[in-house]
């Protein structure tokens, strides 16, 4: 018998902001099926309209609380671009590490504290403490560690202060490095805890696939984070001046996030692009989390962007270690704590990519001959994954619409909690909607 | 206290950053849910009640549906508290309430801006000026800050829960810094809103990681008088000309004044 879906109204958690799907079907005919982002808009490409270009990278960086590292130095890229201003090695380096800590406690705070609830049939991860209560102290050391990582480095893990246009105002001192190093290597255990964990667990990701474009960054030295070009599963290696029309951003009524498309009709971005477009550059831990899942490139399961996130979490830790050992060996060079790098203020436009923890996040600005800036854009990850969340819903609602509502509801839950999105960002709250189309 | 206080979170306009310093006291967490009931806490968990005493709210009011929400909350709730910079007094997002909002739709949306003038759009129904909680309902208490200083947040939850008034510092920043034995911004050739900026949370981390103080915990109560007069005269510089020089957090609050309550404030 075919049902009519008339769930309504229920509330999707344990995501980053507001967003509702509106599922709509009568005697099992899908008859409307989509993505609704209904965050209030918070209009940063016009906050920034008038401001210094020592102050953007401050406002961006309220764009998003979680990656607020990310935004910050997308927009220092950004601004630096503009007028030209290179970076010493050594602040390269520390941006890195500030970029991997945040990366890393973003990346377990969404898998432990958001995702893994659905794995072990929770509502939250509060239960989890009685149930799972080694499991979940695990998971609190990791996040503290990508927290610590930040605050050294960076001075606060939310809207760090130290990265400035140019370089640091403040550098950590060596034997913090030394400490972190050390916490870094003892945190190999916690990391194989949760492998186990979730390796338990990992029947519980449903089998979806659908086919599509993913857009990373990459480089041809390392696994792309800070730096590199924008590269297409689609199309290969893409030109960062050109990410206007790598996006295509269009608005869509229903949302008021934009949508993008590039080669295909949609694109996904996140941990598990970059882990299909740059998997040989993973350290040796990180593919060794990837034999113990089976997972290889390409994978099209945007479920498995949480086991991607995993083992992205075992690389950051290598690739912290790697960037630690470096700094140490060549020694810090000493600056004041209250450092002004020399930056000749001049007029441009500049864009930066990061690869924030949810995916490339392109900023632009365009600035006048005393730095203020006239205009400015940000191309946000979620904002990316949001037209690939639609068409994943589309194909996955016809292939489960005989399951009790409670099942689809949860499994499409699942779905946009997979892509870990970071509405606030864009545009706070996953409503999940089922229209009852059904006459009275 | 026979029973557990029932806590809940909610998020209006913001980017999330208070909540997540409250997920980042980590294993302290775990002490907090000891001695309260969370009972709704979307960013972390999936159960919701509105049977709650204490609610906490985050970001800032920008459309008529948080005002709904807001409301809602405030009707529910024994206990209002604005948690973070955007609820307690509009904080980075009232940058734009200084700008015509025509402009401001179009830099965002481009030709699509048009959306926000048309009534079938009800998504993008968005208020010219973004405001804090307190413009709308009557808020008890506030934690400020962008983002808010985990301590100060135990502090006020334990001030709360011992039945006592969470109150907050009126010193300037400057009081801090000098405690911290930082180098003062402006002798290192910087505008700094340290002065005027109420101190007592934030130990002026800003400035002791090299930069300034940006005004992010709001205004000191009647800064002209509070200010760190000493600072400001050796420098040259008078509260007015601070206050004018920094639209960064302030663009609510230099219109309504730093204790300005719903009955002061048109909506």
């Amino acid at each position: 018998m075919s049902q009519n879906i008339d769930i309504e109204g229920n509330l999707v958690t344990r995501v980053e902001g507001h967003g509702e799907i509106v599922v709509n079907a009568t005697d099992g005919q899908l008859e409307a099926c989509e993505w609704h982002v209904v965050e209030s808009p918070r209009f940063f490409e016009s906050m920034v309209v008038g401001r210094d270009w020592d102050e953007i990278h401050h406002i961006v960086s309220r764009i998003c609380g979680i990656c607020s590292v990310t935004h910050t130095m997308t927009g220092l890229k950004a601004v630096e671009d503009a007028m030209d201003v290179e970076l010493s090695e050594q602040d390269v380096k520390l941006r890195k590490l500030a970029l991997a800590g945040e990366t890393l406690q973003s990346h377990v705070l969404h898998l432990g504290y958001l995702a893994l609830p659905d794995l072990v049939g929770e509502k939250s991860v509060v239960p989890m403490a009685n149930t799972h209560e080694e499991e979940v102290k695990t998971v609190i050391r990791l996040h503290k560690l990508g927290n610590e990582l930040i605050e050294t480095v960076a001075g606060r893990s939310t809207h760090a202060q130290r990265t400035i246009p140019g370089g640091f105002s403040q550098l950590p001192r060596e034997a913090e490095l030394r400490d972190l190093r050390a916490s870094l290597e003892g945190s190999w255990n916690d990391v194989e805890t949760v492998v186990d964990l979730v390796l338990s667990l990992a029947d519980e990701l449903p089998e979806f696939t659908r086919e599509t474009e993913f857009i990373s960054l990459t480089d041809p030295d390392e696994y792309a984070l800070y730096e590199g070009v924008p590269y297409s599963s689609d199309t290969g290696e893409l030109d960062l001046a050109d990410y206007r029309e790598i996006v295509n951003e269009h608005v869509v009524e229903q949302s008021t996030a934009k949508f993008t498309k590039h080669d295909r009709d949609s694109y996904m971005v996140g941990a598990l692009a970059r882990f299909n477009n740059n998997y040989e550059q993973l350290g040796p831990m990180a593919t060794a989390v990837a034999d113990r899942f089976g997972l290889k490139p390409v994978c099209h399961n945007p479920y498995l962007n949480n086991v991607a996130q995993l083992i992205e979490t075992a690389h950051l830790i290598e690739h912290s270690i790697e960037l630690i050992d470096s700094l140490l060996e060549s020694g810090l060079e000493a600056q004041s704590d209250y450092h002004k790098p020399d930056v000749d203020v001049t007029a441009g436009q500049g864009v930066g990519a990061i690869e924030a923890p949810r995916g490339i996040l392109f900023h632009e600005y365009a600035l006048d001959e005393t730095g203020t800036a006239l205009e400015g854009n940000c191309v946000i990850p979620t904002n990316q994954n949001h037209a690939n969340i639609q068409l994943d819903m589309e194909r996955l609602v016809p292939t489960i619409i005989e399951r009790p509502q409670e099942e689809i509801e949860h499994t499409l839950e699942m779905l946009v909690r997979a892509y870990d999105p970071c509405i606030s960002c864009s545009t706070h709250y996953l409503d999940v909607e089922f229209v009852d189309t059904q006459p009275e | 206290m026979t029973s557990k206080p029932k806590v809940a979170f909610f998020d209006f306009a913001g980017c999330e950053g208070d909540q997540l310093e409250i997920i980042n006291l980590e294993e302290r967490l775990l002490d907090l849910v000891e001695v309260v009931e969370v009972v709704s806490f979307r960013e972390a968990m999936s159960e919701h009640s509105d049977d709650y005493e204490i609610a906490f709210v985050e970001g800032s009011i920008t459309t008529p549906h948080d005002v709904e929400r807001l409301e809602e909350v405030r009707s529910n709730a024994d206990t209002v508290i604005a948690i973070g910079s955007c609820a307690a007094f509009g904080g980075i997002n009232s940058i734009r309430n200084e700008q015509d909002f025509e402009t401001v739709t179009e830099r965002a949306y481009g030709e699509d801006a048009a959306m926000f003038d048309d009534p079938d759009a009800e998504l993008f129904d968005s208020f010219a000026q973004a405001q804090p909680a307190k413009a709308f309902v009557e808020v008890e208490y506030e934690v400020p800050g962008c983002p808010i200083d985990g301590e100060e947040f135990i502090q006020t939850v334990t001030a709360i829960l011992q039945g006592g008034d969470p109150s907050l510092a009126n010193h300037p920043v400057c009081v801090d810094c000098k405690l911290a034995e930082n180098t003062c911004a402006f002798d290192r050739d910087e505008i700094c809103l340290g002065p005027i900026t109420r101190g007592g949370g934030c130990d002026a981390t800003c400035v002791s990681q090299g930069t300034r103080c940006w005004g992010c915990r709001g205004l000191v109560d009647n800064p002209a008088e509070d200010a760190y007069s000493e600072v400001l005269q050796e420098y040259g510089v008078t509260t007015d000309e601070l206050l004018n020089e920094f639209t960064l957090y302030w663009s609510w609050q230099r219109e309504h004044g730093p204790q300005a309550d719903m009955q002061e404030v048109e909506q």
